[in-house]
């Protein structure tokens, strides 16, 4: 219980708030429950449950089926090791980069330091979309179309949302550790990689966690670029389930959605700290 | 350090980011600033046209169903999505019984996103099998049906973003938490009563990142592509042909490189000038603690 100077009113109407609240609460994450409950029940049903008219909320039969038929349906394992490959060079991209580029920003002073950071921060403002063609036609007259270049090399460039959300964490490093460092002559860049590095672990996990699902998802870049089926990645791929049975199975598509969000469900289970503490620092979407 | 020594060691490091800049953004950007003045189809070379692609604009029908399908998404996706995060958030603050349970109830749904989620919410909104007619059909309501109706179809599309709103409410519930309690305390002491304290202490307190927040929803509303992609192919009779679709068909599809460069054009000057009139605006609405900004 917290002990408060303040009164905020009698015991009784207290009470009543923190029940209508816990009810109000109750009410919301049951109805976010749904969807993830409609995933989870969809997949063990089997593919003549799925069209059964009325539905079914609580599946009939438990069938576990579709979680190995996905593969023969689906070629799910080259595309997600496609999209694990992309996705991992573009997380290591971002963590050198970004972090390089914030500690720059955050550590040394120089002309033009506070512009440029606002050029930084405006383009977070530039919709992918918009810059998406001409980068098309400049990947294209070097012939980087159809390899996975054009989605990962920006990546080793910095990303904007990191580098703001690693330079918060670097300028609340306290400065006497560098000048320690130097007095101990140390290089620069060894101060970088010997003393900093190790002190942001959490703000690095934070980057590398958001940089993965961010790229894990992402649609637009790889269909624009990706054409031959081969190097797909998993949201290609899947991205044409819709249309590409007849009769779709739902059941399958499921099992399909399931898996590949599977690596981020891992992540914010594992990794719930960072989540939160990476939002919480930069405010950025997850 | 010396100051030269500074500078160089600055440069040194943000380099990547220079060359990036020039590169993927700026190069970007006046080149899509001439493409978009000629007819261009990425094979052949770039016929210049002049402002042909423009005055196209002005007179595209179907342009102006996109137009119409994206303002109309993120009318309805924008507004009701920040309330119900900020709400969510304040139920969140206001508990005193499983606050992390509840926390990560309401922010899960967003692991599932991108493609997964498009093929979840397609099943969800299918009118005779989805669970969604399925639930109203218990409540005597006869759902409608959904994606394939064309009045439906934006609006399903927003319910399913609702869906997704875990990383607002996390980031409500830290700027409420940041609240003074020194600073309600004392609007208690004052005699303000619930409403009062939520109107002139606590939203006032949170209004950087309320502002924040719908700046980040209104240029990421502007760019919904996934849901059209996967779920929808644009339809029905182009209701959910959203504005980066469009220009995606364009490009990808027809090969109109400089038609689509004049609509990539146009996306960011919109995006630019929203941003700059919502900052703007909330000089009025915002409150920044230590004084002027």
């Amino acid at each position: 219980m917290e002990t408060s100077a303040v009164s905020y009113g009698s015991k009784k109407k207290r009470r009543i708030v923190d029940a209508i609240v816990l009810a109000m609460l109750t009410l919301v994450a049951g109805i976010m429950c749904v969807p993830i409950f409609t995933m989870l029940t969809t997949s063990v049903k089997t593919t003549g449950e799925t069209f059964q008219y009325p539905p079914t909320f609580i599946p009939q039969t438990f069938d576990f089926s579709a979680y190995v038929r996905v593969f023969q349906k689906l070629d799910l394992v080259p595309h997600y090791l496609n999209s694990l490959f992309v996705s991992i060079l573009i997380v290591i991209g971002t963590l050198v980069s970004s972090s390089l580029i914030a500690y720059g920003f955050s550590r040394y002073r120089a002309p033009g330091k506070k512009v440029l950071f606002m050029l930084v921060m405006s383009t977070l403002m530039i919709p992918y979309p918009s810059v998406m063609i001409p980068q098309y036609i400049l990947f294209n007259k070097i012939r980087w179309v159809d390899t996975y270049l054009p989605l990962v090399v920006p990546a080793f460039l910095g990303s904007a949302y990191m580098i703001f959300l690693l330079k918060q964490f670097f300028s609340s490093i306290s400065n006497e550790l560098f000048d320690a460092a130097r007095i101990d002559g140390c290089s620069e860049f060894k101060i970088f990689y010997r003393i900093v590095l190790p002190l942001s672990k959490a703000a690095l996990a934070s980057v590398a966690i958001f940089s993965f699902m961010w790229s894990w998802d992402d649609l637009l870049g790889p269909v624009i670029y990706l054409s031959s089926p081969e190097k797909y990645t998993l949201p290609v791929l899947l991205a044409g389930l819709v249309s590409k049975f007849r009769i779709p199975e739902w059941n399958i598509m499921m099992v399909a959605a399931l898996y590949a969000a599977l690596p981020c469900i891992l992540l914010f289970i594992f990794c719930q700290r960072y989540f939160v503490e990476g939002i919480v620092t930069s405010g950025i979407k997850g | 350090m010396t100051r030269k020594k500074q500078t160089k060691y600055f440069f040194l490091f943000i380099s990547p980011w220079i060359i990036g800049f020039l590169a993927f953004t700026i190069y970007p950007m006046l080149s899509s600033l001439f493409f978009s003045l000629t007819d261009y189809d990425a094979l052949t070379a770039p016929v210049f046209v002049g402002l042909e692609n423009y005055k196209e604009v002005l007179h595209d029908p179907i342009l102006k169903i996109s137009v119409k399908a994206t303002l109309w998404y993120t009318l309805l996706n924008v507004p009701i999505g920040l309330l119900l995060s900020l709400l969510l958030a304040m139920l969140l603050n206001a508990t005193r019984r499983c606050k992390g349970f509840f926390r990560t109830v309401l922010y899960l749904p967003s692991m599932v996103s991108g493609v997964s989620l498009a093929l979840l919410w397609s099943w969800i909104f299918n009118p005779e099998y989805g669970v969604a007619n399925y639930l109203l059909g218990k409540l005597g309501i006869q759902g409608p049906l959904w994606l394939m109706d064309e009045k439906w179809a934006v609006p399903s599309l927003a319910i399913m973003s609702f869906w997704s709103i875990g990383t607002g409410i996390v980031l409500f519930l830290a700027a409420l938490q940041g609240v003074p309690r020194s600073l309600t305390e004392a609007a208690v002491l004052d005699g303000a009563n619930w409403y009062m304290r939520l109107r002139h202490v606590t939203l006032p307190m949170i209004s950087p990142i309320f502002l924040f927040q719908l700046i980040i929803e209104f240029i990421n509303s502007f760019q919904v592509f996934t849901q059209a992609f996967v779920m929808t192919k644009g339809g029905p009779h182009y209701a959910t042909n959203f504005y980066v679709y469009y220009i995606y068909q364009n490009a990808f599809v027809n090969f109109r490189m400089g038609y689509a460069s004049a609509l990539s054009w146009i996306l960011l000057a919109v995006v630019m000038i929203v941003t700059v009139l919502i900052m703007k605006c909330s000089d009025r609405f915002v409150y920044y603690e230590g004084g002027d900004n």
